[in-house]
């Protein structure tokens, strides 16, 4: 087996090199900008096929925003619904023959926690100002400032390992699996990966949810 | 070439050990939240999801554990490739 630290260079654009997974990102980028746009060139009051998916599954992950930030759902919902239906598709990629996950390395994860990370803070001082928000560091005590600077930091890198540790063992495992044993033995693991991918997209974007409306509810 | 065979065992016990401590209290964390689901139906839908994120948390230090057994496998910095 080899080592799933190392990135695969796809090829060299000028000095920068470009690796296998943000080309497999930029393919995902590109049809799913593809299918809204073709799903949303003509919006009717009585639905189609693709408008109904569409409308159902925005209205699914705003509910589910709406149970965690009660008021400002729609302000969230671009962002979250965004890291949810990215993380699902990146993580199921890896269903389809000759292509592998971009979440299984672990640029795309960190990149993704970077994101979180910062919007927390743009969340915070927007709804608080700079000052109330550096302020409620110290909100319980200012004895616990230095954990509570501490629990940005792990929190962040725990997202990203959560979900690179996730999916690459699953993908590790099947590979595994695939070498000692034969065809069909690794089908089942496979469907355990689905649910295993579906999930961690679930958990990433409710935790990116959890955590922005912690750095709102301070306000009070 | 000790080293070799110490970490690969190392690997091994880290992944044992580091499974058991997850497994326990996500089986507990599991249980409790079914006890409450049975006592009240009608909350199934907040304790599904405080449970998942729950789990989540729980799990991430068994992640951490296989993500530390593969370094000392695959990129382990004492022994010179």
């Amino acid at each position: 087996m080899e080592s799933p630290f190392v990135t695969h260079i796809a090829f060299m654009l000028g000095p920068v090199p470009i690796s296998y997974a943000v080309v497999v990102t930029w393919g995902i980028m590109a049809v799913l900008t593809f299918i809204v746009w073709l799903s949303c060139r003509n919006f009717k009051t009585f639905p189609r096929r693709w408008q109904t998916a569409i409308e159902l599954l925005v209205t699914t992950i705003d509910e589910q925003i709406g149970d965690i930030i009660q008021d400002k759902n729609l302000y969230f919902l671009p962002l979250i619904g965004t890291l949810f239906i990215f993380i699902a598709l990146a993580n199921l990629i890896d269903l389809m023959p000759g292509l592998s996950a971009p979440t299984a390395v672990l640029e795309t994860p960190a990149a993704l926690a970077v994101i979180v990370f910062f919007s927390v803070h743009y969340v915070g001082i927007r709804s608080q100002g700079v000052w109330g928000y550096l302020k409620s560091y110290t909100r319980p005590n200012i004895i616990m400032m230095p954990f509570t600077l501490l629990s940005q930091i792990t929190r962040t890198f725990s997202m990203m390992i959560r979900l690179f540790g996730n999916i690459m063992s699953g993908q590790f495992l099947i590979g595994l699996l695939l070498a000692f044993a034969g065809l069909l033995v690794p089908v089942p693991l496979m469907v355990l990966h689905i649910l295993i991918s579906l999930i961690q997209a679930y958990i990433f974007a409710i935790l990116a949810t959890v955590f922005i409306a912690a750095a709102m509810a301070d306000e009070t | 070439m000790e080293l070799e065979y110490i970490s690969i065992i190392a690997a091994a016990f880290t992944v044992s050990a580091g499974a058991i401590g997850p497994a326990i209290s996500e089986g507990y964390a599991v249980a409790r939240a079914m006890e409450a689901i049975a006592r009240q139906p009608e909350a199934a839908g907040p304790l599904a999801r405080t449970l998942f994120v729950g789990l989540a948390m729980i799990e991430t230090t068994a992640i951490y554990c296989l993500v530390l057994a593969l370094l000392l496998l695959y990129a382990n910095p004492f022994i010179q490739q």
